[in-house]
């Protein structure tokens, strides 16, 4: 029995479509942006509703019960993730959603004699399944449960040939004879397809990647929609995979790279990889005294925090570290570069999760003027977003990616846990120049002790 | 739907998607990411379509299987994102982080 008659149903999945508009518009924004994502899920409420009430289902209780289990473990993983993990739950999610895809097209196969129809299954499932396995390769680096570096092998590109020839080949044998075997064939190709893609992707080049497999999952859903007839699903997998393949663009231009050079640039051996060699070359180090008579007496402080702050939990410390130096009539700010943290826009999230006033946060290009005119920059727990390797030095593995100017500022303080390099695993010469100086130690302790120095100036 | 419909609405949505996200500031990428994905988990409806028409035991099985991971997919995406968006607060501060600090002095 069903409720809506098709029009009714046809308004609410275009209310639905409007919601999620109105979701990525709000997310433009830090003032609306909170209730944009609210819209978002209004709309999807509203899709679920609709479907229900609107096709002839059976096994209700089942699938009720279903939604009801996949809610029950998400939203609490949700809630407590803590927000440097925040991006291999996306990774994670992502890869769900793109395993559901490719689910969703296996078993409507069945149903479709149409050829064009089988070839967007087709598409669905290979897509689908490249996004779920990248997805988890991508959540592995990033929960450090196998190596962040890129994992090549001898002959990778030719495998990687044969796997996609071989998913061509399947995918055409699908359209032609509707097979279901040759379709769950053709998942596993998409998943060693998948395997295959994010191996050789390496270090800072992660976050990309999941932005990448983002738009893809987008795509697959799309796609499976026009498998379904369901415009609510064309719209939507769309939508996902335009913003996306925008969003991916746009992230990796922050890091001055192009997307193709990131997804193969391992291929040929020019990627992140680097080494983790400790340099025996002298530098200036000092106590948390001398650094906290720097700022102190400072009259304008440019923190750059990076991802190392993030891991010692030093946020809300690097926050009192502000406040305090502003209570001394201190001019403060944080510069944060794109790809801080291990997302773009991931170090804002940590920042604002410390309670940093917004308006201090200073974006790249806004502030890399402002650094000739700064005192100190006190660099916590980040070295390659501020590595003038990525200006100067040609074969460097980050060369062109846009850096902050801190080498322009009077002092520049390095707050490092040791002398191993980066995440991008290359050495950093603004570390060995006479303006700098280093004080070592996990970057929450160092903070703690240079606060405490602070407020007894 | 007739193919040429489809066709267009799915043209004119990728003219959306384009431009609905393309002046957003490198401080909200995370928080668009993830709000995109949360999105994405609404093939969701697909999954209880698909489930509803299900007859033999595997294929229910399957489909289910399709629902849990579409609905983590949705569920967890909107969460997660609301997470991160909930700490962009602008000047205010909460009553916690000002207990923290008079802890701290």
């Amino acid at each position: 029995m069903t409720l809506l008659s098709p029009v009714w149903t046809a308004l609410l999945y275009l209310a639905s479509a409007v919601c999620f508009i109105l979701a990525l518009k709000g997310l433009n924004s830090p003032r609306t942006a909170r209730q944009g994502n609210l819209v978002g899920a209004f709309g999807a409420v509203i899709a679920v509703v609709a479907v229900f009430l609107s096709v002839h289902l059976e096994n209700i209780p089942w699938i009720v019960g279903a939604i009801a289990v996949g809610s029950a473990v998400a939203a609490p993983v949700a809630r407590r993730v803590k927000m440097t993990q925040m991006p291999q739950l996306v990774a994670l999610f992502n890869g769900v959603g793109g395993g559901a895809a490719a689910l969703v097209a296996l078993l409507e196969l069945t149903h479709s004699e149409d050829g064009w129809v089988r070839v967007a299954v087709v598409f669905t499932l290979l897509v689908g399944a490249v996004s779920f396995a990248g997805s988890a390769i991508t959540f592995a680096k990033l929960q450090e449960l196998m190596t962040t570096r890129p994992v090549v092998f001898p002959g990778l590109p030719i495998v990687m040939t044969l796997v996609l020839l071989a998913a061509v080949g399947t995918g055409a044998g699908v359209v032609l004879s509707g097979s279901q075997a040759l379709a769950v064939g053709l998942m596993l190709l998409g998943l060693v397809a998948g395997v295959l893609l994010v191996l050789p992707v390496g270090g800072a080049d992660v976050p990309i990647v999941i932005s990448l497999l983002n738009a893809f999952t987008g795509l697959a859903v799309a796609a499976s929609g026009l498998v379904l007839g369901n415009v609510l699903l064309v719209v939507a997998g769309t939508l996902v995979g335009a913003s996306g393949t925008i969003l991916t663009r746009a992230m990796a231009a922050a890091m001055g790279r192009s997307v193709a050079g990131i997804l193969f640039g391992a291929f040929k051996g020019g990627s992140t990889a680097g080494s983790t060699a400790v340099s025996e070359r002298p530098v200036r180090s000092s106590s948390a005294e001398d650094v906290a008579v720097l700022l102190g007496y400072a009259q304008r402080v440019i923190i750059v925090p990076g991802y190392g702050l993030a891991v010692a939990q030093g946020q809300h410390t690097a926050a009192e570290l502000a406040e305090a130096l502003e209570e001394r009539g201190v001019d403060v700010d944080f510069a944060i570069h794109p790809v801080a943290g291990r997302m773009p826009g991931h170090m804002n999230v940590l920042l604002a999760e410390a309670n940093v006033p917004y308006e201090s946060l200073k974006e790249m290009g806004e502030i890399n003027s402002e650094f000739k005119t700064a005192d100190v920059a006190l660099v916590v727990g980040a070295n390659d977003v501020v590595n003038p390797a990525a200006k100067t030095t040609a074969g460097s593995p980050i060369y062109g990616m846009p850096i902050l100017e801190v080498s322009q500022a009077r002092q520049v303080v390095f707050l490092k846990r040791s002398m191993r390099p980066g995440f991008a695993g290359i050495e950093n010469d603004l570390m060995y120049e006479p303006q700098t100086t280093l004080l070592f130690g996990d970057a929450k302790d160092s903070l703690t002790k240079v606060l405490g120095a602070v407020k007894g100036l | 739907m007739d193919g040429i419909s489809l066709l267009t609405i799915t043209v004119l949505a990728v003219f959306v998607g384009f431009e609905v996200v393309s002046k957003v500031s490198s401080t909200l990428h995370t928080p668009l990411m993830s709000g995109a994905n949360a999105i994405h988990g609404i093939i969701l409806v697909g999954a209880i379509i698909v489930a509803g028409q299900a007859h033999e035991p595997l294929v229910l099985a399957v489909a289910l299987l399709a629902v849990v991971l579409a609905t983590a997919n949705l569920v967890g995406g909107f969460v997660v994102t609301d997470r991160m968006l909930e700490m962009f607060r602008g000047r205010k501060r909460t009553v916690s982080a000002d207990k923290q600090r008079e802890d701290a002095r």
